[in-house]
């Protein structure tokens, strides 16, 4: 479970303290995907930048599991819009490692499997000692996706990881992740810009306003993992709704 | 068939150079420029004496002025890269030393250090170092950010973003700094070992000069080229290792 109570982020520039973000206040359970959409600039990057312990200046509290938030306690995997692969290591290297930063040995044959396994189910297990430059964007994204679940992790991040694909391999790459999420059920948060993407990904949305961000609205989605939500009766009022709400959240 | 290809442009490369140089001397016609026949049957003659000894002479000053210059420049470089303070108190002496032609600097470290193989190094040393702390400091300053972030929300610890990031992404850039360090390298060498030495090829080839023997001041060029040439392969090996992620095709 996440507590996030009264956090804000605020930006130095020259004498002058910027307030990028905040106070956010809310409570997300384990086991649940959250999309997180707002108009660009809204600081949708900056809250899961705190979130994955890479912005560590900032005022209020992030609790995971009761726990401060830590990434060297806690155990969070994040997938960024260039799906963060080192180019230097090979597909494989790049999927054990962050068990091997956790100093797990990778060499366990139970750990091989696993990898192995969901290699060969995402098709991409011939590519095992490919390096990335040699990969699709797709593919890029599948080795991303193994990378994250193959550590178990608490806190699964996502900043726009299907913005930089194609529309049709986009639809499957959602598809196919939602299918292995279903199975792990890691807590996860998904930065967005795509209200699609929300609808379709996101059990819960929410909604985050212009500068300093804040939290306009947080929606339980019914339409959430339905693969044909567009054709639900209910789709396009909730779509306008949060369009509105995302035009509405751009102060003058 | 990569390989072959990469051969076939070597002797290609081999084959060019000797034509021209060939054609030249048919044409100068003077003993300034001798058949390139001429020299490579003077070779094994010259082995015969001593010119592996020369060899050696400068391989030794070269590679430790290399390895020296090496080890202090990545220290140096990492240092300002990794401290703004230490690049900011730092960049001015760098600044202003870097332009100073440390060549002309031979007669103070000659006689600072005397006349043997120390104060060949040391100009080495003095010539390399500075590029490479300069190289070393803008490629760590250049590491794409969004590398480092994966791994900071895994938790890693300094040691480990360094020995995961920050190394293999300037290795390519230390590389190429060898690359053009050698070059210079053998410049350095082949000026200083002009003074207060017998030995080394630089020495060898100013001598012949002077004994105005051409055959053998050519064979000492061909044989600075071939170690030139030898190294620069052996780094095209490394690099393969190394940097294979980096390659292109």
């Amino acid at each position: 479970m996440i507590q996030i109570r009264n956090l804000s982020v605020f930006y130095e520039s020259k004498n002058e303290k910027v307030k990028a973000l905040g106070p956010i206040n809310i409570d997300i359970e384990s086991e649940d995907i959250c999309a997180i959409i707002g108009p660009s600039g809204c600081g949708k990057t900056t809250l899961l930048k705190v979130l994955a312990g890479i912005i560590k200046k900032y005022e209020g509290e992030v609790l995971l599991n009761s726990e401060k938030l830590n990434p060297h306690i806690h155990n969070i995997g994040l997938i960024s819009q260039n799906f963060g692969l080192l180019p230097w290591k090979t597909v494989e290297k790049n999927c054990i490692l962050p068990l091997k930063i956790k100093k797990i040995n990778t060499k366990d044959k139970e750990i091989q499997d696993k990898m192995d396994a969901m290699m060969k189910r995402l098709g991409i297990y011939d590519l095992k000692n490919r390096y990335p430059r040699e990969l699709s964007g797709g593919q890029k994204q599948r080795v991303s996706i193994v990378r994250s679940f193959l550590s178990k992790p608490d806190l699964l991040l996502m900043d726009e990881p299907f913005s930089a694909l194609d529309a049709i391999i986009r639809e499957e790459a959602q598809e196919l992740f939602l299918e292995i999420w279903n199975e792990n059920k890691n807590n996860t948060f998904i930065v967005t810009h795509s209200i699609d993407e929300a609808l379709y990904m996101g059990r819960k949305i929410i909604v985050v306003s212009n500068t300093p961000g804040q939290i306009i609205e947080v929606i339980d989605n019914k339409l959430f993992n339905n693969k044909n939500y567009k054709e639900d009766e209910d789709y396009s009022k909730i779509f306008s709704h949060i369009k509105s709400l995302v035009k509405g959240g751009i102060k003058e | 068939m990569k390989k072959f290809k990469r051969l076939l442009g070597f002797i290609e490369g081999f084959l060019m150079v000797n034509l021209l140089w060939f054609i030249g001397a048919k044409l100068m016609n003077s003993r300034i420029l001798p058949n390139p026949l001429e020299i490579y049957k003077n070779l094994p003659e010259l082995f015969k004496k001593d010119l592996a000894g020369h060899v050696g002479a400068s391989l030794y000053r070269v590679g430790w002025g290399l390895l020296i210059a090496f080890v202090i420049g990545i220290l140096i470089g990492l240092i300002m890269g990794y401290s703004d303070k230490m690049n900011k108190f730092l960049n001015p002496l760098i600044y202003f030393s870097y332009p100073v032609p440390k060549m002309a600097l031979l007669p103070i470290v000659m006689t600072l250090f005397g006349l043997g193989d120390l104060s060949k190094i040391i100009m080495i040393v003095l010539i390399t170092v500075f590029p490479i702390i300069v190289s070393v400091r803008d490629s760590i300053i250049n590491v794409g950010k969004e590398n480092y972030n994966v791994l900071t929300s895994l938790g890693a610890s300094r040691l480990q973003l360094f020995i995961h990031v920050t190394l293999p992404s300037i290795v390519p850039d230390i590389l190429t700094n060898i690359r053009l360090s050698l070059g210079t390298a053998f410049s350095i060498l082949f000026f200083s070992e002009g003074y207060g030495t017998s030995e080394g090829l630089g020495y060898f080839i100013q001598d012949s000069w002077s004994r105005i023997n051409y055959i053998d001041l050519y064979s000492g060029i061909l044989v600075l080229s071939i170690l030139g040439l030898v190294l620069f392969i052996l780094l095209d090996l490394i690099e393969g290792l190394a940097c294979r992620w980096n390659r292109e095709g």
